[in-house]
């Protein structure tokens, strides 16, 4: 009888293996271990900006209820600072600006939420209790929250030692060929805009326990991260002094990191050192309130950009000058966030052939900025589609015509941007003709009269974009400034009786890997998906891994597994040829059976691992025994997911409510191995971008304090905020992996925000306004009416 | 939060009795209020004493042509009250809109009036149907009873036990939410009444839940959205922060008073 097994393999809509126990709330987060013996940490932080540390009196708190110890900076000596995981080289060639960022607060506070000292108790009640009996003697300082008034002359300076405030000034792109195609100029069309701060806010806040064996010396710390290799690296490397050998990290169940779980956070290295000293575990997990003033923030700049054209509306070329917010500490990939995340992706889909952009990154008195979902993707995508909208009114052309007059012709791949980037396939064309319908986009002017008829203004807007991501090769990024590989690794376990066990160095935090990566088995050597487990997330079980950020899983991580698979079948076509007298040549290998070619002889996978790991009748001389591959990828490009997103809205003149009415977003993202799961990533992004449009903002006053550091200030996305989210995906495959597979995590974030300004704009058409910053709150937005209207009373 | 004693008394008497001993104690009934500060530790009771056993303070009844609704009733309860449906929809409306399911679950209305949080939802309902606060001791005027932002006519350790609040002829409500916190950011309830037209605002004042004289000038002499449409709002009576201005929100209360008085019909 012949059972028919359900396709499982690329391209099939499975659901998530990881669901069921989330859905019964039986995944393990770190706040979810308890470890034998578990102490509580409490981490005291500053209310100020800005302040100079006169003293720091413990003895209260000491000798409270329940209290092992309380640390301060002063017990942490040879204790490292926390280290920036990239280095920018500015304008002249000599390096940014790279003040320590101490573990606990040296002598100063320099944004609210710094940590100053730790107690450790045995309840979380009584550490926090003790907490409140620590006497900071602090002298508050002037501080600066604004990139624009921390480079101001006479500025509060938040590092001693860096004049201005300035990280770095940097730059990319050819000058005077750009300043050469403004002088040639048709019409120049000048744009500003700032892209609002946001806070990550995942559902899971981060926790981490940190554990020291006194028997063997080992360390183990459970963390909340997306790259536990990564922090095991830093962490071990740069802060603690301790080997990888004597260190283990582990990222279990992550609920949401966004990027907000790449970095290597003090709390980390607290509990860890600390864990040490009181000779017990410790754990610490974050309430909400200190997310907002703990976590990486993220965006945060302030642009200027001028698009020269000529007569025709073709793009001549490109000027940008951004100002990005750093925060008072450079956290881990900080740097090259508003650099090479950034100006590397202002070509965009466009044939512009000249870029020149200049970047300065400012210390200022708030919580270090960092990547978040898109990093530096968003800003840049946002700047040009904005103003690609900007211009096209200005030189009263269609917006879709004006677009595809600059489009990057299909035939022009691989095409090299005048910013480093060299895309290696795409086909705008298709994605925007396809949203277009999809979106009734025709139709729309009838769509507004309706609406007007109802009091209401509707607006439709696009945006054309393309992103970066599964940033590599390693050589090329270390040249830039990183201090990492952007390898994967991944390891493929074939067990005696057929099932695999896949060790990962990527890392799922609502991804859903245990189901993608466990279908490119499925695919590739036919062993159903309930049979191939994803490991990830343990430096004790996965040889190594840099995780899962930039929408590099699969284009990365599932490369290495390709290339573990290609090793698998190789030896095992050995195995299968000795078995069945037949010479390696000859034997095929397709999902799960090895063949002899042109014949009926054939050997299953498990009649293979059976063997390698029972070598009875084994070629033992020539082929070790067992069937286990390791590989290590290493891209040779970035992939370049792209396409179009149209958003629909509708505003309320009289409360200047935007409410999202429709939103279709139709992407590349090269080979699509589960649609469902890419469906979700893509309507996810879009929240998190419609969030950036109309809701979110960290707010700061200009002396630093957080005005929004709650959930009752800071509007999260919810659902009835969001439109139904239309996806489709228009697949051109990725040269250069073997997969051809681009990356979906980001798209939503990246292309949406542009997307739903540039509707919120085309609403306000009769109202005479060019731009409206994000977030569009009705404030912002019966503001605008209302000031239309006072005008024309 | 901090250690605290507590009690479940199951009578009205005994949870005054340990209130009156003990100024530094305080009542409990849903906690959707409480719970948030104490477990920001923004509040340190000595004792919690929590109402919810006492089976007195539950429910809703109609009285002739009141309605009678118990302190501790759920804004669930009211929501989908047959007789709050009946009587006055705008009433179960509102409470249909207060936060979200956990909220409307375990938050009460005597909670709600005793805080009298300046961007609550009832307090303007029961100063527009001119209700009467009852307490363990008197019964206060709605008037009376709420005294602006968080304040209001209850002494020490009193206990409101049930409002009652007169059927009207036509009610109706409409709010503009903060986006963040989804309380009210200006809210007007109208009612056409025994007392007469009486108009409300919430969310959008400088000194919590109040009533318009101007609007209930316009409706009495026209009940109709027109009439109100043309009412400016004093912006210096207005509160502003990061989510709109106070002139915004002096917009919003005459927007806002238009739909309440549309959706009273
Ligand atoms: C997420 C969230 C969203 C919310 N959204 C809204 C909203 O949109 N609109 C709105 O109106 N409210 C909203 N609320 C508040 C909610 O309605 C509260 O339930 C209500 O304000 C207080 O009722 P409670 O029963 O929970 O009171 P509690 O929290 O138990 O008590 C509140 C205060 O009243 C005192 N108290 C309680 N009962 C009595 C009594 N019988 N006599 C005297 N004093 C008493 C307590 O001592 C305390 O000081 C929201 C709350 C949350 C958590």
């Amino acid at each position: 009888m012949n059972v028919v097994q359900p396709f499982e393999g690329i391209g099939a809509s499975v659901r998530r293996k990881e669901d069921f126990r989330f859905l019964q709330g039986r995944g393990m987060y770190t706040d979810d271990i308890n470890r034998p013996g578990q102490t509580h940490a409490f981490i005291l932080r500053s209310p100020h900006a800005h302040a100079t540390i006169n003293g720091i009196d413990t003895a209260a708190a000491k000798a409270m209820p329940g209290v092992l110890a309380v640390f301060t900076s002063a017990d942490m000596a040879g204790i490292g600072g926390l280290p920036c995981g990239w280095q920018i080289h500015n304008k002249d060639g000599s390096p940014m600006a790279e003040p320590k960022h101490p573990v606990l607060a040296e002598g100063k506070v320099r944004h609210v939420g710094d940590p100053v000292a730790v107690v450790v108790a045995e309840t979380r009640a009584q550490a926090r209790d003790a907490a409140e009996a620590i006497v900071v003697d602090y002298a508050p300082m002037p501080g600066v929250s604004t990139t624009e008034a921390a480079i101001a002359p006479g500025a509060p300076a938040v590092h001693d030692g860096v004049a201005g405030n300035l990280c770095y000034d940097w730059h990319i792109g050819d000058k005077a060929a750009t300043e050469a195609a403004f002088a040639k100029a048709h019409k120049v069309v000048k744009f500003s805009t700032t892209n609002n701060r946001l806070v990550p806010n995942a559902m899971e806040p981060r926790s981490a326990i940190g554990e020291f064996d006194t028997m063997s010396g080992d360390y183990t710390l459970y963390t909340t991260s997306q790259n536990p290799h990564v922090i095991r690296l830093l962490m071990g490397a740069f802060v603690l002094s301790i080997p990888e050998s004597k260190l283990r990290v582990v990222a279990p169940d992550v609920g949401g990191g966004f990027g907000s779980k790449i970095y290597h956070y003090a709390e980390e290295a607290i509990v860890t050192w600390a864990s040490a000293k009181v000779k017990r575990p410790i754990k610490w997990t974050a309430d909400r309130t200190e997310s907002f003033m703990s976590d990486a923030h993220g965006r945060d700049h302030v642009s200027t950009a001028e698009l020269a054209l000529d007569a025709e509306g073709k793009i001549l070329g490109l000027k940008v000058h951004t100002l990005a917010n750093m925060g008072a500490y450079l956290s881990t990939f900080a740097p090259c966030v508003p650099t090479y995340l950034y100006a590397t992706l202002l070509a965009g889909v466009y044939t512009t052939p000249v870029i020149y952009a200049e970047v300065k990154a400012v210390f200022t008195h708030t919580v270090p900025v960092d990547a978040y979902r898109g990093a530096g993707r968003p800003e840049a995508t946002y700047l040009l589609e904005r103003l690609m909208d900007v211009a096209a009114r200005e030189i009263g052309m269609d917006r879709v015509e004006f677009r595809k007059k600059n489009f990057i012709p299909v035939d022009a791949f691989p095409y090299q941007t005048p910013v480093a980037l060299q895309y290696d396939s795409g086909d705008y064309f298709s994605t925007l003709a396809e949203a277009l319908k999809t979106a009734d986009w025709a139709g729309f002017e009838a769509r507004r009269e309706a609406a007007k008829a109802k009091g209401k203004l509707r607006g439709i807007g696009i945006s054309t974009y393309l992103e970066a991501c599964g940033i590599a090769p390693s050589a090329v990024v270390g040249s830039l400034g990183a201090r990492a590989g952007l390898y994967e690794v991944g390891t493929i376990r074939v067990h005696p009786t057929g099932s695999v066990t896949v060790l990962t160095g990527t890392h799922s935090h609502g991804q859903g890997h245990e189901t993608t990566l466990a279908q490119l088995v499925a695919d590739k050597l036919g062993v159903p998906i309930a049979n191939v487990d994803i490991v990830h997330g343990d430096t004790a079980k996965v040889p190594f891994g840099m995780g899962t950020y930039g929408s590099r899983s699969l284009a990365v991580g599932g490369s290495a597994m390709d290339k573990a698979m290609d090793k698998i079948i190789a030896k095992g076509k050995r195995i299968a040829a000795h078995l069945m007298e037949a010479s390696v040549e000859d034997v095929e290998f397709e999902r799960g059976t090895f063949r002899v070619a042109g014949t009926d002889k054939t050997k299953s996978l498990t009649d293979i691992s059976l063997t390698a790991y029972v070598p009875h009748n084994y070629p033992i001389e020539e082929i070790e025994p067992g069937l286990e591959e390791t590989a290590f990828y290493d891209p040779k490009n970035f992939t370049y997911p792209g396409g179009c997103h149209i958003a629909e809205v509708e505003i309320d003149t009289e409360t200047g409510k935007v409410s999202m009415v429709n939103f279709t977003a139709v992407d590349d993202v090269g080979r699509v191995i589960n649609p469902m799961i890419v469906e979700g990533q893509v309507q996810g992004g879009v929240a998190q971008g419609i969030g950036q449009a109309l809701l979110e903002a960290a707010v700061y006053d200009a002396e630093g304090q957080l005005i929004s550091g709650s959930m009752m200030d800071y509007t999260m996305p919810r659902a009835d905020d969001l439109a139904p989210v239309s996806v489709a995906t228009h697949t051109t495959l990725c040269t250069h992996n073997p997969l051809g597979v681009k990356g979906c995590g980001e798209v939503g974030a990246i292309g949406s925000p542009p997307a739903v300004m540039n509707a919120v704009v085309d609403a306000l058409r009769d109202f005479g306004v060019n731009h409206v910053e994000m977030p569009a709150t009705p404030a912002k937005i019966w503001n605008i009416i209302h000031g239309h209207r006072l005008a024309a009373e | 939060m901090y250690d605290f004693e507590y009690h479940k008394p199951s009578s009205v008497a005994d949870a005054v009795k340990i209130l009156a001993a003990d100024p530094d104690a305080r009542a409990i009934s849903g906690g959707m209020t409480l719970l948030p500060a104490l477990k920001l530790r923004l509040n340190k009771p000595t004792a919690v004493v929590d109402l919810s056993g006492i089976a007195d303070l539950r429910g809703v009844k109609r009285d002739g042509n009141k309605i009678v609704i118990g302190a501790l009733t759920k804004h669930y309860e009211v929501a989908t009250s047959a007789e709050v449906k009946a009587a006055i929809p705008a009433l179960a409306a509102m409470a249909a809109s207060i936060g979200d399911t956990q909220v409307r679950n375990r938050g009460t209305m005597g909670g709600s009036v005793a805080n009298n949080d300046p961007s609550a939802d009832y307090p303007a309902a029961l100063l527009a149907l001119g209700a009467t606060i009852q307490t363990d001791r008197r019964t206060i005027s709605a008037d009376d009873f709420f005294q602006g932002m968080f304040a209001t006519a209850l002494e020490a350790g009193e206990l409101v036990t049930a409002i009652h609040i007169p059927v009207p002829e036509k009610a109706g409500y409409a709010k503009m939410r903060n986006p963040a916190s989804r309380y009210s950011m200006a809210g007007v309830f109208v009612a056409k009444g025994p007392a007469g037209v009486r108009v409300a605002v919430n969310g959008a004042g400088n000194n919590g839940s109040y009533r318009h004289a101007g609007m209930e000038a316009a409706l009495s002499a026209n009940w109709s959205a027109d009439a109100v449409a043309g009412i400016k709002v004093d912006p210096s009576d207005m509160n502003g922060d990061i989510h709109g201005s106070a002139e915004y929100r002096a917009h919003l209360v005459t927007v806002m008073a238009k739909r309440a008085v549309t959706n009273a019909g």
